[in-house]
This record gives structure tokens, sequence and C-alpha cells, in this order.
């Protein structure tokens, strides 16, 4: 009787045990499937670029609120952790190793902007991670780094790809225009896109009569315009940034520039705020854009998108309308997503191939990537302002204002040539 | 390509922009210049007159020279706080050197962070009649853009400096300037006088930012870039002389004009902040300096 109670209480027990190891193993799965797939990165919030960066912060939130209704990740939920670099790339490096090392995220994606970008590079390919990044010109030409993508459509060739359309509309038009001016930001990105616009100048045999940097700061530009009209040039090529834009395009109205093709690199004129504030003068310039409300770029979910965007944009004191970034932004995070669900995993290798490998539907159209990570063909824009209004911030919601000359196959107009005033 | 009218036209465009120079300038030629405090947040108060005008003209299309007449008495009296501040803070206990400039960069960074909480980081205009207008007489074009700041900066420095050389409290601001014991032993009291210099000097931020904003675009950082000049134009007019400093922006702006017409922008901060250091070692007390 004692060895039968004492073989039963042997019994209960390992059954107990039994139970409790398999309820174990059930319940650790379930826990590991409850946990966020954290996805770290740096955005400039304050500083000269926090205007840009906090639009693309509400467009990355919006993808992440819409894959988290979706089921997340993997069916696991997504979580952001992120800091503000204050638009200053000192701060990049750090932050990034906090974010690997302190907050252990699952994957990674770049902060807006050539400057913020490149800092992070040897950090994140030192952890072999996937890096999307958002809009930065040419990095990966330094970095030769075979998991790095760039959601920016600058095309295989960024630095001249990036200006390409506006030479090949000039070269498009009669009679071919020969003199060229050249005048940039002396700053990293107008930088590069000058030096390509040399090389493109090249070669469509245009001779440069006039190749200046203007510092950050300026405050007139009369000058500068002054100077470029003793040239006498056929098209004046100006890489800027918003400042500069904005100078530039009244001084050329003042002095009342007479040129056949002006603009090709102004960094906001495609922001509603300055284009309402700037209005008629805006007519007639030709310039770089990546996504506009024309007919022919009315990509599936980007009208939906753009919905959600404007009403979480208000009293954020940032653009209103978002056509700018704030597509892109959520179209990298779409990519990553995307590439994540298909491998069923977070191996950085395995997504890095399948990113390489495919063609991904986002708001900003099929995207499908190169070699060196940049888009495999390139879309940058040349738009033109047509009939634009005096302080009319409504005009520029819907098609008409910004007419796409380039590429042809997302053309929907013709250029007016030669510009007027 | 040098023509007489690229020539004409390269001076009389550095002329203006010396004007606005000035605008930005004057205020701490007083608070710098005259008081020895190191203010280094002017520009960033510069800003606030800035957005002060965009609000009021974005809002209710006023006049962006008019809101900042009409806000120089607000930030008069917001001076006279800050330095009640300061002195209580630094002056008073003799810590005014570093402390104070410790301060005043703080002052700088909360008025930039606040700003960018309150109205966010898009760059800010203003719209009026005149911006985009040209007046042209003969060869010689006028920018409206840059003329109004340019009437504005001279009736205010000629305002400041009437002020100064003309009132009792003018002169007192100026004897303080001198020798602050002998004010005191005259029975006058150096510190309000001092207040009411530096809330003086802080009533020309808000026609500065208004100034600011008509020539250009505005967001909340862009003061730090007027850092530099400002307290350059204020060394080489010679510390707390107004029409020194009227005289060190036209030159700054005219030699910025003329480097950026004839040789290259990039050359332009560089060859004026080159004839600064020139001019100060010739005169080491600046141009008009005593």
């Amino acid at each position: 009787m004692a060895k039968y109670r004492s073989l039963s209480r042997a019994w209960l027990t390992a059954g107990v045990l039994a139970l409790f190891a398999a309820s174990a193993s059930l319940i650790a799965p379930a826990a590991k499937a409850a946990d966020p797939i954290k996805i770290g990165f740096t955005m400039a919030l304050t500083g000269g670029l926090a205007g840009a960066g906090k639009g693309a912060l509400i467009a990355m939130e919006i993808w992440k609120d819409d894959i988290n209704k979706k089921g997340g990740l993997l069916g696991r939920p997504v979580e952001f952790v992120y800091y503000d670099d204050a638009t200053q790339p000192a701060k990049v490096p750090g932050l990034y190793q906090k974010l690997l090392e302190v907050d252990k995220v699952d994957l990674v994606v770049s902060s807006y902007g050539t400057n913020e970008i490149a800092p992070a590079m040897p950090i994140i390919m030192r952890k072999r991670l996937v890096f999307p990044a958002l809009f930065g010109l040419a990095v990966n030409d330094q970095f030769n780094y075979d998991r790095y993508f760039q959601i920016m459509p600058s095309g295989p060739e960024p630095k001249l790809d990036w200006t390409r359309g506006f030479f090949d509309l000039a070269m498009e038009q009669h009679p071919k225009p020969k003199t060229l001016a050249i005048i940039s930001a002396d700053a990293e990105f107008a930088l590069n896109a000058a030096a390509g616009a040399r090389k493109n100048a090249l070669r469509a045999n245009f001779t440069i009569v006039y190749d200046k940097t203007y510092p950050p700061g300026t405050a007139d530009f009369t000058p500068i315009v002054r100077a470029i009209q003793a040239t006498n040039p056929d098209i004046v090529f100006v890489a800027s940034y918003p400042p500069g834009s904005v100078g530039m395009v009244k001084a050329a109205n003042e002095v009342g520039l007479k040129t056949k093709m002006f603009g090709g690199g102004m960094v906001g004129l495609q922001f509603a705020a300055i284009q309402k504030n700037l209005g008629p003068m805006l007519n007639g310039i030709v310039n770089y854009d990546f996504w506009v409300p024309e007919p022919t770029l009315n990509f599936p979910g980007v009208k939906e998108f753009l919905a959600k965007y404007q009403e979480a944009a208000k009293g954020k004191g940032v653009d209103p309308y978002g056509h700018y970034l704030p597509p892109y932004a959520y179209a990298y995070l779409q990519v990553l997503g995307q590439a994540v669900e298909a491998t069923k995993g977070l191996d950085q290798g395995k997504i890095a191939k399948y990113m390489h490998d495919n063609t991904f539907e986002t708001v900003v159209g099929k995207v499908k990537f190169g070699a060196n990570g940049e888009w495999a063909r390139s879309r940058v824009l040349q738009v033109q302002f047509r009939d634009v209004q005096p302080n009319n911030l409504e005009q520029f919601k819907g098609p008409g204002k910004r007419i796409v000359l380039y590429p042809p196959d997302w053309a929907s107009g013709k250029i007016v040539y030669p510009y007027k005033q | 390509m040098l023509t007489a009218d690229l020539l004409a036209n390269a001076v009389v465009a550095g002329i203006l922009l010396g004007g606005f120079y000035a605008a930005v300038a004057i205020g701490l030629a007083i608070i710098f210049g005259q008081l020895d405090i190191v203010n280094i947040a002017h520009p960033a108060f510069i800003i606030v007159g800035a957005y002060t005008a965009y609000i009021l003209n974005s809002r209710f299309g006023f006049d962006p020279v008019l809101v900042g007449v009409l806000a120089a008495p607000i930030f008069f009296i917001v001076g006279a706080g800050i330095y009640r501040i300061y002195y209580a803070a630094f002056e008073r206990t003799g810590q005014e050197s570093l402390s104070g400039l410790a301060f005043f960069f703080g002052v700088m960074f909360i008025i930039e962070v606040v700003l960018i909480l309150v109205y966010g980081v898009d760059y800010r205009l203003v719209a009026a009649r005149y911006i985009g207008s040209t007046w042209s007489l003969g060869f010689v074009d006028l920018p409206f853009r840059l003329l109004v700041p340019f009437v504005t900066a001279v009736a205010l420095t000629a305002g400041v400096y009437a002020y100064l050389s003309r009132t009792f409290m003018g002169r007192a601001i100026q004897a303080v300037a001198q020798d602050r014991l002998a004010l005191q032993l005259m029975g006058a009291n150096p510190v309000s006088v001092k207040q009411w210099a530096f809330a003086l000097g802080m009533a020309t931020a808000a026609i500065a930012g208004s100034l600011l904003i008509i020539i250009g675009p505005v967001e909340p950082s862009v003061g730090r870039l007027y850092i530099g000049r400002a307290f350059a134009i204020v060394v080489l007019g010679g510390m707390g002389s107004i029409p020194g400093m009227f005289i060190a922006a036209l030159i700054l702006g005219v030699v910025e004009s003329l480097v950026t017409t004839f040789w290259g922008p990039s050359w332009a901060p560089a060859v004026a902040f080159g004839l600064l250091l020139l001019t100060l070692a010739f005169r080491p007390s600046g141009l008009f300096g005593r």
C-alpha cells in the first residue's frame, strides 16, 4: 500500500512537472510573438532640416499605425526608438551606437538628408545591418556598402542622374542653348548637385560662363544674379537650400534675369509655404521634384496616405500638403516591411538580398534598387511652375501648377521655353 | 566684366544691405558697445521680432515694418525685465563676464526651442505689396525688398543717435558707458540707466526682426548666422559709437556686394572679416572708437 502510494505520488509529481514544462514551452513562443520589433533611427527634429524631418516622422508614424493595424511585422507589433539628431552630423554616430548597443533595436533606418546619413554609415556597416536611407545624394559612392538602399529616386549614377533631366530638356530646345551659369550653396548636397551639373554640361557641350558658390547666411542675392546676368548665359542652374532658393527667385525677378531656362536644383520650391509666398515669381522656373499631384504620378495608395498626412500635419508647423518628402518616408518603411515579411525573419543578409532582387509596390510607385542601392532607374522629375497665382496656398494641393516635363514616361505636359518672368 | 552699371549696382546693393546690417547691429552697439554686456542672444530676439511680424502679417495683413515699430515698446519692457534678472544674478555679484555669457547663451537656446515648439521649424515669410517690386533709376535698380529695410534702418539709426546725444537719458546712457562711478557720484542710479539702455537696445530688435523677414525667409535658428557679423560691425565701428556702427555696416555691406559681384560670393565673408582684422590692426579701437 505504501509502495503504491509512493508510486502514485511519483507519477503525480512527474505529471505535474510534465504539464508545467509543456505549458512553459507553449507560453514562451507566445511571449516572444508579442515582443515588439524595434526600428531605430535618428531624425532632424530641430535645427536646419527639422521642417522636413518632422514631416518625415509624421509619415513614418502613419506607416507604423497602418502596419500595426494589420497585425504588425511577423505577427509582432512595430515600435520606433528614435532620437533627435538636431541636424548635427556629429551627433549621429553616437546616437546610432546607442540605438544598437543600449536600445537593442532590431532594424535601423536613416535620418533625413545626406549630411545625416553619411556619419551613420560606418556604425551600420560594422554591424552589417540593412540600411534604408531617406534622401541622401550619392552617399554610397564613398562607402560601396551592399546593404544600403536609397529611397530617393536619384538613379544608378546619383550625381549625374539628379541633374540629367534639366540638361536633357535644355538640349531638346531649338536653337540649342550653348552657355551655362552654375551657382550653388557652399554645402554638401548642393556641391554634389553642382558637380553632377558640370559633368552633364560637359556631356552636352555647354560652355560654362559662370560657376560660383555662395556661403550660408547670404542675405542679398541681387549681386549674384547681376554677376550671372553680366555673363549672359543661355541657362542658369541653381543648387540651393530654402533661404538661397527664395533669395535667388526674388532677386531674379527684381533684377529681371534674362535667360532661357532657370532652376534645376533649388530645395525649398517643393514646400507649400514657400510656394505660396513666391507666388507668380515661380512661373516658368524648371526645377527638380520627386512627387507632384499630377495625374501621371497617381500611384496606388498615395492619395490615401496624403489624406492621413495632411490631417496629422495640422497645427504641427510642417508642410501642410507633404508632397515632397513624406511619401518617400512612408515608402522606405514599406520596402523594409515587405522585405521582412517576405524573408520571414530579421536575418539582415536575407533581407538585403531580397531588397536587391525584388521590386516593391509603394505609395511612390514601383521601387527597384540597383547594385549600389540607388534606384535602378532614375525618376528625378523636372517640373515647371505654371499659371501660379498670388497668395493662394490651395492652388498647390491639386494638379496644374507643377507640370512634369521629365522623365518622358511620367510627363504631364511640354516645357514653355524660353523662361519668361 | 567690370562695367559702370555693374559697379554702380554692386555699390548700391551693398549700401542697401549695409543699412539692414546696421539695423541688426544697432541694439548690440548699445548693449555690447556701451554697456559691455555680451548679449549673444540679441540675434535670437531679432528672430522673435521676425516671428512677431510674420504672425501679424499672415493673420491680419499688417505691414511688417509697422509691426516692428508697434512691437518695439513690448520688447523694451521685456528687455528691462531681462536686464533686471541679469543684474540681480550676475552683474551685482561681479560674475557677469563668464556666467553672464552663459546666461545669454541659455536665453538664446530657450528662445529657439520655444519658437520651434510653438511655431514649428518651417521657414516663415511675409507678404507685402512692395516685396518683389523694383524702383529703377537709370541703370541702377533699387529692389523695394532691400530699399524699405534700408530706409527704416537709416531712420532707426538717426532716431537712436538723436536720442543718445540730445536727451537727458541718452546722455546718461553715454555717461554710464564712460564712467559708471562718476555717474554714481552725481547722484544718479547707474543700474536704472543701464536697464533703460538695455531695454532700448532690445526694442531695436523688434524692428530689425521685421526687416529681416522682409529680406528673406526665417526659421528659429537663423539668428545664429548674424551673431558674428553683428559683433564685428560693433567692433569695427568703435565700441558704442552709433555713427561708427552705421558706417562700419555700410562698409561691410559694400565690400560683400563688390566681392560677390566681381570675385565670388564665397569670398565675401572672408574679405569682409579680413578688412575688419586689417582695420583693427591699424585702429584697435575701431573706426570711431574713443
